[in-house]
């Protein structure tokens, strides 16, 4: 890894919560479980030995189910809870080891965060609440508010301004919350299960718009949740912890096509595949397709060859020009046309290489035609035919 | 066993009290005499309707046109009974009493709410100073004081003290986590903290405290009409030592009076303070 992207650099994280740190250090270190921790000495085990890097600019999950130390791991990049053993460097500093006034500057600079149950001032209007970051670092009001505006317009919350945060729905509630964060402008954004308290379709729109606010910039944000969907969605990297150990670290198609264990890979079972297969996973290369230069005699050839009833017209750079059938190739031939180009070909349907399968559905269940998967510049990648796309779901299923 | 000679304790305890602190405590007492004087001479010369149109207008202001009105016939009723001197004497000395109250309790509330350590310690004073018979309250203010409103105002002020010191530290350790932790992580200060997040959340449980101790107050100096405090609580004295039933009843339907309309101006207050209003 490039050591001068790292924003973020855990090693040897120890967190363990109750009275008896040390003699729970030591146990953990021996190999004892949790449990047998717990009983000997009366304390938790939070975060159980955890390493790894989050690179400048990329959106990292920590996924895990409750009780898993993702919270744990979080709290403690923000030192809202003191680490037990261990070291935490952020942009090279050991923030673990900061004093208090230190942690404070630290704290407003480079980081902001936002929580599962939105955590407005209730008796802060939305602009307010937006701009409180800001205030806490003594930016004068007139200038504090006009960024908090300009945020506030960024997630669609213009005209809400003076609003009160009971006066909002939930999704409304975390764009608040989210302008708040953003406000600051932290390079690294913390969010702790931020849409986990959301409806799907609401939840499925701040996905997208964390996106979208994300997409010119080099923030880092680190994304705790307990959906995988989510994680493999947003995710450029995903941890997996359980029980405060980490699993397995890896991009959203390491996590699926090689689950570290049978843990990892039954929520991987749970998964809509759908959502995460994309068009160029599941398609087919495109042996046959016949340049638009040949004749329909060519066309009808390569057919027979393939034992296909229609067929891709591409030209030199294979960028798709059309779909000509078997029956309108015979048609052509009889008619003495010479060249394909001469023809007003079909358009078969086109989808996008990065389109996910659940969206292309609808498309391959009407079309009596192959599907055909383009790249840059219309350039023919595949084609999907209904068989394809089952195999493909069916193959990720035994890959277990 | 011998009885232990606890009493003997605290008469020596006041008696050094007395004899150490007994300079200063005079010019302390002289200080508050004159300024409570002071306060109600001059409320007492105010034309009586103008306080009755204020009290009125501020009744409306926290609370609503119906309270005014209330407010306002009550206020009239006082008048007519001939009652407005004491009613003045005793308003003066309940809000006197009650506002050092809060000027004592709130920074000892704030300190409670933020520190175990001190939490755990004056826990046990406020539920003695509670719990205690209010009327002992008034040997040792007596002592220490004389006869007068001064001592009535100390007394008054330990019997009333509590509930401000103990809905302050409440509110503050009610304010949920994640408020806490979003001032953590923005970086506030102990102060910011306190300012702009833990005090503006726990507004409404601090005016419940409030209210109780301007209520306790009340009970308080009418009590201490005893040791000279005057006002309404004497009228009630001079009521029950000749045994005058109408007279008691009089005197008391205007203490009664008064503590409605302090209560729900207070409650309205509280109210207009939470922004957070559930709907």
């Amino acid at each position: 890894m490039n050591q001068s992207n790292t924003v973020i650099e855990i090693r040897n994280l120890y967190k363990v919560f109750g009275k008896n740190k040390k003699k729970a250090l030591r146990l953990s270190k021996e190999g004892k479980d949790k449990n047998q921790i717990l009983a000997a000495t009366g304390s938790t085990i939070g975060v159980d030995n955890v390493s790894f890097d989050i690179q400048k600019g990329e959106i990292f999950v920590i996924m895990g189910l409750s009780g898993s130390g993702k919270s744990t791991i979080l709290r403690c990049l923000n030192q809202l809870f003191k680490i037990t053993e261990g070291s935490i460097k952020v942009n090279g500093t050991e923030i673990n080891k900061l004093d208090h006034k230190d942690l404070r500057e630290f704290r407003q600079e480079n980081l902001s965060m936002v929580f599962q149950q939105f955590a407005l001032l209730p008796h802060r209007t939305v602009l307010e609440n937006t701009c409180f970051g800001l205030e806490v670092q003594g930016i004068k009001k007139e200038a504090r508010e006009k960024k908090g505006k300009e945020v506030l317009e960024s997630v669609g919350l213009n005209g809400w301004e003076n609003e009160y945060p009971n006066q909002l729905s939930g999704g409304m509630k975390q764009r608040v919350g989210l302008a708040r964060a953003l406000a600051s402008k932290p390079d690294i954004l913390l969010m702790d299960e931020a849409f986990s308290a959301l409806d799907p379709l609401i939840r499925e729109d701040m996905q997208n718009l964390l996106l979208e606010l994300l997409a010119d910039t080099d923030k880092t944000v680190v994304f705790i949740t307990h959906d995988l969907n989510e994680a493999l969605k947003l995710g450029d990297h995903i941890a997996f912890l359980k029980d405060g150990e980490l699993i397995q670290v890896g991009t959203p198609d390491e996590i699926i096509n090689s689950p570290a264990n049978d843990y990892i890979a039954k929520f991987v079972r749970g998964v809509d595949l759908t959502k995460i297969l994309t068009a160029s996973d599941v398609m087919k290369k495109p042996h046959a397709h016949v340049n638009i230069k040949n004749g329909p005699s060519a066309a009808l050839h390569t057919m027979k060859e393939h034992g296909i009833s229609s067929i891709f017209v591409v030209d030199r750079a294979m960028s798709l020009k059309g779909i000509i059938t078997a029956e309108e190739a015979s048609y052509a031939k009889a008619h003495g046309v010479e060249k394909l180009s001469e023809l007003e070909l079909t358009q078969s349907p086109v989808v996008e290489e990065s389109l996910p399968i659940s969206d292309c559905m609808g498309l391959i269940a009407e079309s009596s035609l192959p599907i055909a998967v383009t790249g840059d510049d219309n350039k023919l990648l595949g084609v999907i035919v209904r068989g394809s796309v089952i195999a493909a779901l069916d193959n990720q299923k035994e890959g277990e | 066993m011998s009885k232990i000679p606890l009493a003997n304790y605290i008469d020596n305890a006041v008696d050094w009290m007395q004899d150490s602190w007994g300079p200063a405590l005079d010019i302390l007492s002289e200080i508050q005499d004159n300024q409570v004087r002071f306060l109600t001479e001059f409320l007492s010369n105010t034309p009586w309707w103008l306080i009755v149109a204020i009290i009125g207008l501020i009744a409306w202001k926290a609370s609503s046109i119906k309270l005014c009105i209330g407010s306002v016939l009550g206020l009239f009723l006082i008048n007519n009974l001939e009652l407005w001197e004491p009613f003045i004497e005793t308003l003066v000395l309940v809000i006197w009493s009650a506002v050092i109250s809060m000027i004592i309790g709130f920074p000892l509330g704030i300190l409670s709410g933020k520190k175990n350590g001190f939490n755990s310690f004056i826990m046990p004073i406020l539920d003695f100073m509670q719990t205690m018979p209010s009327f002992v309250y008034l040997i040792p203010a007596l002592l220490l004081f004389g006869i007068g409103k001064v001592p009535a105002i100390f007394a008054t002020v330990i019997f009333a003290m509590p509930p401000v010191i103990r809905l302050t530290d409440l509110g503050i350790r009610q304010v949920p986590t994640d408020l806490i932790e979003v001032g953590e992580t923005f970086g506030c200060t102990t102060f910011q903290m306190l300012w702009k997040i833990q005090l503006p959340v726990a507004i409404p449980t601090i005016m419940t405290g409030v209210n109780q101790t301007m209520m306790l107050a009340l009970s308080m100096v009418v009590i201490s009409a005893m040791i000279g405090a005057g006002g309404l609580g004497a009228g009630v004295l001079e009521s029950i030592a000749q045994l005058k039933n109408g007279q008691g009843f009089e005197f008391g339907i205007a203490v009664v009076i008064m503590a409605i309309i302090l209560d729900r101006i207070l409650q309205g207050l509280g109210k207009s303070l939470q922004v957070d209003k559930d709907r």
